[in-house]
């Protein structure tokens, strides 16, 4: 199956047209020996109903939340999205269009896209937000990068408690930045601002993350406090669900907020594509990475919306510019907009609420004893199960449970923990069944 | 229109959410949200009118011909947006355990062979998120490639074409290397001379588009090949072309080192407004140990990724990259096979046709055939008659076609970059180049009415000086400026739109 359209008789009268006798001769500037000189070796071409069927066996074989019980979160949430999302996002216009560079034949996506700035900037108390980067990790390299041309320092500081995968994107972007990484260790499952202080001494920015990677509520205003100081950007990575009953970090003094946005409005779709977000104060405006929707008029003072401040960007500025970006994620930002646009104040702030309620549930009924007892939770606690956590897994899975992550990839003494995520998917039911399976597991 | 902000009423809602028997838990108060943030509030029918209203104020390649040069808007398959939405593929969490996404795992490994097929090379990983991402990650390799030689003070810059996509400069720049551009000859080719003068032991290496974003194939990118080579350095090939050349020649077999492929272009993601695109980088084996973790790996009938790559230059993005775009990608090649090559041959008769039919009105800088896309210049136009290439664009809009990129690249004065791509009909083609042969007459009979164009859009021509001036970029809710005054003084942008 292919989806071309010309007819033999197309090609001949335009092979005519050119003034060429085969489409062979039209690649006549490629030197002979460049030229591949037998078919591609792949697998033969199938119809549109075979594909449907290699790629529904494929998917057969994957274990899906909609397959199992599953109480993995670690950065990708199994929120709720509704229909209405899958409906917009269906819409060929807005699928199927390009970067919006013709603002007359794309004010639809342009003024969507000058929404979801506005909802992020809502949302994180910020002044100005890019139209999307590609997902909550590299918007942290990206923030650092913006520190370090704001203030001209090559340090940044990452929270341990930030999410390892984080971590490793910051660290694998920071030698072509010129950067230097120092991690600050967490302290009963959060950040210390004394030790935080310390570290942020002549750093460009320091990154932490609330609820932090444990699901901790870390304390959040002393950390950025901490910075200000120190005269560093302070950084938020944050959860959008968590801000319909947590703080904004513009609220406490952040200079810039960043995060994940796949739990708002996105499928968990093995990691991608999402969203990550990126809100700074107005300061920030002119060094801000990729793509930003403004306001104007048209020749009539009738409103309109075009791409702005363009003079940061690869495109005008080539080595200049203050990211390479290109390609965003606009479709899935738009998805997060129409999901928060029928979320709501209220609703955002009862999944929130519902989130942490079970939160709460969930622990008690476990039984089991939490790794930072002292801490508050949002949506995700650390549990001790008493046994390797991918044992306890395998024992789990095999009962049609997957009770959580395993802590000890990332983190050193805690090989018997687990990270339990509870979003408003799981019912009180599905938590005691937790608690049954863990059980029979640690009594087996 | 109104902004959905404009919309909302206080106390209105579309969502429901369970309402579980838990007990409430507390937010310590120094934590919790003082003021609510200002979101839409709507009933679902308003919410549904709003974005369907949006969505007809936004043009797609579902609605018209795209010819977007070097963005490559070629159709994108409904079957690929089913197969997305199996449960299996869009419910996977992606910290599931190895022997729960076999499926998953297996579709990556498939598509990295293909990809490692049609490039000529040896190892793929499909981390980076967009191609300008490939960019960098290409970058980095080669960063690492040459420390672990011990050469990682010494290779200090990166040449790009004068051509080149501003990602390349801006990619070089970013991570953290010194640029150096090259001029293009009088065949639109890389000019030799100027190439080897600029290349010695301090080049780590050259990125090319091949073709260019002249759409031209480059006649000689074997000796420019053995150049970089014989210097001790890699060539890095922009995949943003890659859409002329599949099964036809190989960008391993031209020389190339390292590669990134546009999944959202040559493989048909559709591009949504902006993203999401995708940027997977296939490499010679030399590069292989520098790649990204996880690799996905097969060993006999298991998939399993494997982080234990000592040398792998890191993690560029979160996860394995983005799995959906993968499975539109993958399916959209599967259903060509080795088909691809008329793919391929397709978009260039479908370019060299347009090319042929619009070569005595416009002007032709190079005067060669193209391949995938060609680049006229307006710039008789604008001298005969002060219409630029931003009014042919505009014009255009009113005969229902998207318009191609302009202004870039900027070696062609006023330049008009078109690429039809291959799942556009004759008819199709034949109406564009009916409509821009006609806007040259209109230009030389009425030059107001190309000037004063879109005639037929939601809006009219847009103020950009004012929009950068002013930088609103926010609903103001109660503080909302008013900016309905005279439009602002000042040249218009002249900014390349496209590619």
């Amino acid at each position: 199956m292919t989806y071309l359209a010309l007819t033999d008789a197309d090609r001949e009268a335009m092979l005519e047209a050119i003034g060429v006798s085969s489409v062979d001769e039209l690649f006549r500037d490629i030197p002979k020996s460049l030229r591949l000189d037998r078919p591609l070796d792949l697998e033969p071409a199938l119809s549109e109903q075979e594909l449907v069927e290699h790629l529904s066996a494929l998917a057969a074989k994957n274990v899906s939340v909609s397959r199992e019980l599953s109480f993995l979160g670690a950065g990708m949430y199994d929120h709720y999205v509704p229909a209405l999302v899958d409906a917009m996002l269906a819409r060929g216009e807005f699928l199927t269009a390009y970067t919006p560079y013709q603002p007359e034949m794309s004010q639809g996506v342009l003024q969507g896209i000058f929404e979801y700035q506005t909802v992020i900037c809502e949302l994180t108390g910020m002044d100005v937000s890019n139209a999307s980067g590609y997902d909550g990790t590299t918007v942290a390299a990206d923030a650092c990068y913006v520190a370090k041309h704001v203030t001209g320092r090559t340090k940044v500081v990452l929270a341990e408690t930030l999410n390892p995968q984080t971590r490793q994107v910051v660290k694998t972007y920071a030698p072509g930045f010129g950067l230097e990484v120092v991690e600050v260790p967490h302290r009963d499952g959060v950040t210390d601002p004394d030790e935080f202080r310390q570290a942020a001494a002549d750093a460009a920015c320091v990154i932490f993350q609330q609820p932090n990677f444990f699901g901790c509520l870390e304390p959040a205003p002393e950390l950025a406090a901490a910075a200000n100081d120190a005269e560093a950007l302070a950084v938020a990575h944050v959860d959008p669900l968590s801000l319909g009953v947590l703080e904004a970090p513009g609220a406490y003094g952040c200079a810039i907020a960043i995060g994940e946005g796949q739990g708002a409005g996105n499928y968990l779709s093995y990691g991608g594509p999402h969203y990550g977000f990126l809100a700074a104060r107005q300061d920030f405006i002119r060094r801000m990475p990729g793509r930003i929707i403004g306001e104007t008029t048209d020749l009539d003072g009738e409103r309109g919306f075009v791409l702005t401040l363009q003079t940061r960007e690869q495109h005008i500025r080539r080595e200049k510019a203050t990211h390479n970006m290109t390609t965003n994620q606009t479709l899935l930002a738009l998805a997060g907009l129409i999901y928060l646009s029928w979320l709501g104040p209220q609703g955002l702030r009862e999944v929130g609420e519902t989130c942490m309620g079970l939160g709460a549930y969930a622990k008690e009924q476990l039984g089991l004893q939490p790794v930072f007892p002292e801490q508050t939770t949002f949506k995700e606690f650390a549990i001790r199960v008493g046994q390797n956590g991918p044992d306890v897994i395998r024992a789990a899975r095999e009962r049609g449970v997957h009770p959580g992550y395993a802590l000890g990839r990332d983190y050193e003494g805690l090989d018997d923990a687990l990270l339990v995520c509870v979003t408003e998917k799981r019912s009180p039911a599905d938590i005691d069944r937790l608690a049954a399976v863990l059980e029979e597991v640690a009594a087996a | 229109m109104k902004l959905i902000f404009e919309k909302s009423q206080p106390g209105r809602r579309a969502s429901s959410i369970p309402a579980y028997d838990v007990p409430k838990a507390d937010v310590p108060e120094a934590l919790r949200r003082e003021r609510a943030p200002r979101l839409p509030e709507l009933s679902e029918p308003e919410v549904v009118r709003h974005f369907t209203a949006l969505a007809d104020r936004t043009f797609g390649v579902d609605t018209g011909f795209y010819p977007l040069g070097s963005c490559t808007m070629k159709h994108n398959p409904r079957v690929n947006e089913r197969v997305v939405m199996l449960p299996g593929f869009r419910d996977l969490h992606p910290h599931q355990e190895e022997e729960g996404s076999q499926g998953t795992l297996e579709l990556m490994w498939r598509l990295q062979e293909i990809l490692a097929e049609v490039a000529g090379l040896d190892a793929v990983s499909l981390q980076p998120a967009a191609g300008s991402q490939g960019e960098l990650t290409g970058l980095m390799l080669m960063r690492a490639y040459f420390a672990d030689r011990g050469e990682g003070e010494q290779r200090t810059t990166v040449i790009t074409a004068d051509t080149a996509h501003g990602t390349n400069p801006a990619s070089v720049t970013m991570s953290g290397y010194q640029l150096k551009k090259v001029e293009t000859d009088e065949r639109g080719n890389l000019d030799l001379d100027d190439l080897r003068a600029k290349v010695d032991e301090s080049t780590a290496g050259l990125m090319l588009t091949n073709p260019s974003t002249l759409g031209l194939f480059d006649e000689h990118i074997e000796e420019v090949a053995e150049i970089f080579h014989d210097a001790g350095a890699l060539l890095y090939y922009d995949g943003a072309n890659l859409n002329a050349v599949c099964g036809i020649s190989r960008p391993g077999d031209m020389g190339f080192d390292i590669i990134h492929y546009n999944l959202h272009k040559t493989f048909s993601q559709p591009h949504g407004g902006g993203g999401p695109g995708g940027g997977p980088v296939a490499v010679r084996d030399t590069l292989e140990p520098f790649l990204p973790v996880p690799a996905v790996v097969r060993e006999g009938d298991v998939l399993r990724l494997d982080y234990d790559r000592p040398k792998s230059i890191g993690k560029v993005r979160g996860f394995c990259g983005p799995f959906g775009v993968f499975v539109r990608s993958y399916a959209f090649i599967r259903a060509y096979g080795p088909g691809l090559r008329a793919m391929s041959e397709v978009a260039v008769l479908n370019a060299n046709y347009m090319l042929a039919r619009l070569r005595d009105v416009y002007e032709l800088p190079f005067d060669r055939l193209c391949m995938h896309e060609f680049v006229l210049s307006g710039r008789q136009l604008k001298r005969e008659h002060g219409v630029s290439a931003l009014d042919v664009a505009k014009r255009l809009m009113d005969y229902g076609f998207h318009p191609p990129t302009i202004y870039f690249p900027l070696i062609v004065p006023e330049a008009l970059m078109i690429e039809p791509t291959e799942t556009e009909p004759k008819e199709t083609l034949d109406a564009f180049v009916e409509a821009m042969r006609s806007i040259a007459r209109e230009a030389a009979k009425d030059p107001a009415l190309v000037k004063d164009s879109p005639h037929s859009r939601p809006v009219r021509r847009l103020d950009e000086v004012k929009a950068a001036k002013r930088a609103i970029v926010k609903f103001g809710f109660e503080e909302h400026p008013d900016l309905s005054g005279r439009p602002a003084e000042g040249e218009a942008l002249e900014a390349q739109k496209g590619a």
